[in-house]
């Protein structure tokens, strides 16, 4: 089987104005008589729906949260990446994308990141003119700050909340368009599944979340902006209710996903402080700009940090990585931080964390300076912590972040199922095997507002003959009776274990043999506890109360079950993929010094993943990456 | 540490909700208050019993979904403060602790503590935007906004949407909310434009749903998570009086 990722034509620089100016249109007139869903009101999601809204089709906008405005971009901190060359630093499109192509280690397609760096400006302007308060210099023009992996600065920000802010903007736009009517809402509704009718994605089916009724909606188009699902390590940086049932159920209906187990584990997380915890909270990588991250040079160090002196502490970033330092990429961070602890230098009453200092800044640009640039960081940190980052290093460690994989999908952002397409994070396309900081945002944006009203209109335009689908056809029916019975399954066990407590060791099992580093022989004891564990849960599981109310449990119990069939499928990923690169770290693949070991002779592509059924072997399909216009090199931040 | 829970119990807003009592042994001064609930969840579930519905999903004080009556004041005992963010070192072993929804008629209970608050959505829906498509937008540094300009715009749009001010005014009015939208984008050219238009129609909706005047009591400005000022609502006062004004 070959996969057809519908590349262009033409040199790097001139593929998207290429593909812009021989995208099929569709007549205003007919837009009206189309309809599009969207599933998920982050960045990618809400910028999708308003800017397809605004062009005259009918949107029907959909999210598990309360109000759109809710999704977890808005926990983005530190920026949003763009290649303006403000700063006067030599920045241009192509060192953007040079920038973000060897931060994912020469592990995605040259076009889609091209393309990301090339529409990047353009989303600068679009906030602005939506009234996003980015930070500004005292002239009146906009700021920028440096990030991880970079040597210029392009980040563009609103204090420590970025996302935030640009997710209020594609809200409000998002809002706009409802209050005209072109777009419906559907808060508080989870999509349990997709409704494929000749081949084509025409609807889905979900579970309002506050009454438990199952609806069936259909369209012409489906558009998953569901996020990550980092949420799989249960311990990670992401909000409680992501997941990845809406991607994985498209899977199993047919979408290919993409190299799976990618996941990014971010360095400048605060450490697990218990069993009862929940989540870990992030703090910025924008942090590692001023801050500088050392443990002590003597394991089982008991002294106070303020106590051990300069000659005493590790600043082993800066030790390994000198051109970069601090801002090494976040892999590379994490990996090494990790290293530390394990070797028994970690700090904290777990031993689990590094430290993160400031006193160097402050004594350099003075407490004040410090507190504009970080000010609600660090009050986040004393809330939590009850410690004054100011007269103390905070104590950070990694976490599960980010999914760099996702569904697979073409330069037009369409998976493997015509007309569905996936936006944002829960697509692989731009990041390859590391997500550069601040590209994230940029990424969903640039899905929702600038890719996807071209790429949609390209494939609405050979569906304009296509009739509304009646949602009582057996396509719809069928569905339907799949995702009631799953529910009933969920709800028929009542066993004694909690869906937490699936999640918890799930989640485990994950960070120990399929996060920041993996091996053979982890890897294939993963896969057969994953397998144990998924029989223990359709065991045991205990889920109180009924379908056809609001029950939290449900919801959590439905998207465990997901998870574990998720983690099986990552664990397979990482366990084929015989190399290491980026945040895909094989123990045995090294080099001497304990860097990543790439392989790029067999390993040159993208792992996509095709279901084959319950109980079956997925099928491992390879989509060769080719690099014409850059030179794989070993990724060095020395 | 040992705590005592009154928590509301409601199975719908059809139904009356009343108090209900759990006990909670070996509750750690480093725990969430949410991963408290978590831990009475699921004491309940292995019980039997319903677990305690409530509303939260980011869990680090940004997403504003969580948000609950604690010992009757919004978000808890601790001034500006997401429900998320406050720990249980804030209480003592043996303390009584009453969890509530939050208050107002405008957000009616859909179940325990899980309150509806679309009507901030049909607020923004109101005007709370910059009218432009995609597309259509000029070079980002065209036009210059002052330093001071850009982090007063800021203050005002880090509201995060809790509705904690709804639930502290003794009035329920959703001023501080309303206000901190419109001001924010009154505050920066590419909002101004649209600010006479947009102030007279939220506020007509602020009146529509069923939320209170705001009698200046500043009592929600003490709970907001966001520090947002009730100077918010003097530029809404002036921007409304302006926009009357100019339309006479």
């Amino acid at each position: 089987m070959e996969l057809n990722a519908k590349i262009p034509q033409g040199p790097l620089k001139d593929k998207w104005s290429f593909y812009k100016d021989h995208a099929r249109l569709v007549n205003p007139a007919n837009r009206k008589k189309m309809d599009v869903i969207v599933v998920g009101t982050g960045l990618a999601g809400s910028a999708a729906a308003a800017s397809l809204a605004e062009m005259g089709y009918n949107v029907k906008s959909f999210c598990f949260q309360d109000s759109a405005r809710r999704a977890h971009s808005v926990a983005a901190q530190g920026g949003v990446n763009a290649a303006k060359n403000y700063k006067n630093d030599g920045d241009s499109v192509y060192r953007m994308f040079y920038d973000t192509i060897k931060g994912g280690d020469f592990r995605s397609r040259e076009a889609n990141v091209y393309r990301l760096a090339e529409c990047s400006a353009q989303l600068i302007d679009q906030a602005v003119a939506q009234g996003v308060p980015f930070g500004r210099e005292y002239g009146g023009y906009l700021n920028n700050r440096s990030f991880g992996g970079v040597q210029v600065s392009r980040t563009f920000y609103a204090r420590g909340q970025t996302g935030q802010q640009l997710l209020l903007g594609a809200y409000q736009a998002l809002m706009r368009q409802a209050a005209a009517k072109t777009v419906t809402l559907y808060t508080r509704h989870e999509m349990l599944d997709l409704v494929i009718a000749d081949g084509k994605a025409r609807g889905i089916i979900v579970r309002n979340l506050d009454t438990g009724e199952i609806e069936r909606h259909s369209a012409h188009t489906v558009i998953l902006a569901t996020g990550g699902f980092g949420k799989i390590y249960y311990l990670s940086t992401l909000a409680m209710g992501c997941n990845a049932s809406a991607i994985w159920r498209a899977h199993k209906k047919g979408a290919f996903m993409a190299c799976p187990s990618w996941t990014q584990v971010h360095p400048t997380s605060l450490p697990q402080s218990g069993d009862y915890q929940s989540k870990l909270t992030l703090m910025s990588e924008s942090l590692r700009n001023d801050g500088r991250i050392w443990v002590p040079l003597q394991t089982a160090e008991k002294r106070k940090p303020n106590d051990i002196p300069e000659d005493e502490r590790d600043y082993y970033l800066e030790r390994r990585y000198p051109a970069f330092g601090n801002l090494a990429p976040r892999d590379i961070s994490s990996r090494a931080a990790k290293e530390r602890i394990d070797a028994g230098f970690g700090v904290g009453p777990q031993l689990n964390a590094v430290y993160l200092d400031f006193s160097k800044a402050i004594k350099e640009q003075g407490k004040e300076k410090i507190k504009e640039k970080y000010g609600n960081l660090f009050d986040m940190y004393r809330k939590i912590t009850a410690t004054d980052a100011y007269t103390e290093p905070m104590m950070i460690s990694p976490a599960a972040h980010f999914s760099m994989g996702g569904l697979w999908v073409d330069y037009e952002l369409m998976t493997t199922i015509p007309g569905l397409f996936a936006l944002g994070e829960a697509n692989f396309a731009d990041h390859g095997a590391n997500r550069l900081g601040a590209n994230s945002l940029l990424q969903a944006c640039v899905d929702g507002y600038f890719i996807a009203p071209y790429t949609i209109s390209n494939y609405l335009a050979g569906e304009i003959n296509s009739k509304r689908l009646p949602t009582d056809g057996q396509e719809f029916v069928d569905a339907e009776v799949q995702v009631r019975a799953h529910l009933g399954k969920l709800l028929a066990i009542n066993g004694t274990k909690t869906a937490d407590h699936y999640h918890k060791i799930l989640g485990k099992l994950l960070y120990d043999y399929c996060g920041l580093s993996r091996s053979k022989k982890g890897l294939m004891y993963a896969i057969h506890e994953i397998k144990q564990l998924r029989e223990d849960f359709y065991q045991h599981l205990k889920v109180p109360g009924t379908d056809d109310e609001m029950n939290g449990e449900l919801e959590k119990a439905g998207r465990i079950s997901d998870y574990l069939e998720v983690a099986e499928l990552m664990c397979q990923d990482a366990l084929t993929r015989e190399e290491s690169c980026g945040a895909h770290f094989r123990e045995e693949y090294q080099t001497p010094e304990g860097e990543a070991l790439r392989n790029d002779e067999q390993f040159c592509f993208v792992s996509a993943w095709k279901w084959q059924g319950a109980d079956k072997e997925e099928l491992l399909v390879r989509e060769p990456l080719h690099f014409e216009n850059v030179e794989l090199t070993v990724r060095s931040y020395k | 540490m040992k705590i005592y829970l009154k928590i509301w119990r409601q199975s719908d807003a059809g139904s009356p909700g009343q108090l209900v009592s759990y006990e909670l042994d070996q509750v750690i001064p480093h725990m969430s208050f949410l991963e408290m609930m978590d831990t009475l969840n699921e004491q309940l579930i292995l019980n039997g019993d319903r677990p305690v519905e409530f509303d939260h999903d980011c869990r680090e004080g940004i997403c504003g979904q969580c948000g609950m009556m604690i010992n009757g004041r919004a978000h808890g005992p601790i001034p500006h403060l997401t429900t998320c963010q406050l720990h249980m070192r804030e209480f003592k072993d043996g303390d009584t602790i009453y969890v509530e929804p939050f208050r107002g008629a405008a957000f009616p209970v859909k179940r325990d503590l899980r309150v509806d608050r679309s009507a901030f959505d049909r607020i923004i829906m109101a005007g709370g935007f910059v009218s432009v498509n995609t597309g259509q937008a000029p070079e980002a540094n065209g036009i210059p906004i002052t330093h001071e300009q850009a982090e007063s715009a800021f203050d005002s749009a880090a509201c995060i949407g809790c509705g904690a001010c709804v639930a502290t005014c003794k009035n329920s009015s959703a001023a501080l909310f309303t206000s901190a939208k419109i001001a924010h984008l009154a505050k920066l050219p590419q909002g101004k434009m649209e600010s006479g238009k947009r102030v007279l129609s939220m506020v007509a909706q602020m009146d529509i749903e069923a939320f209170g005047h705001c009698s200046n009591t500043e009592a929600c400005e003490v709970e907001c998570p966001q520090h947002i000022s009730v100077l918010n609502i003097a530029r809404m006062n002036w921007e409304y009086t302006l926009s009357r004004i100019l339309k006479k």
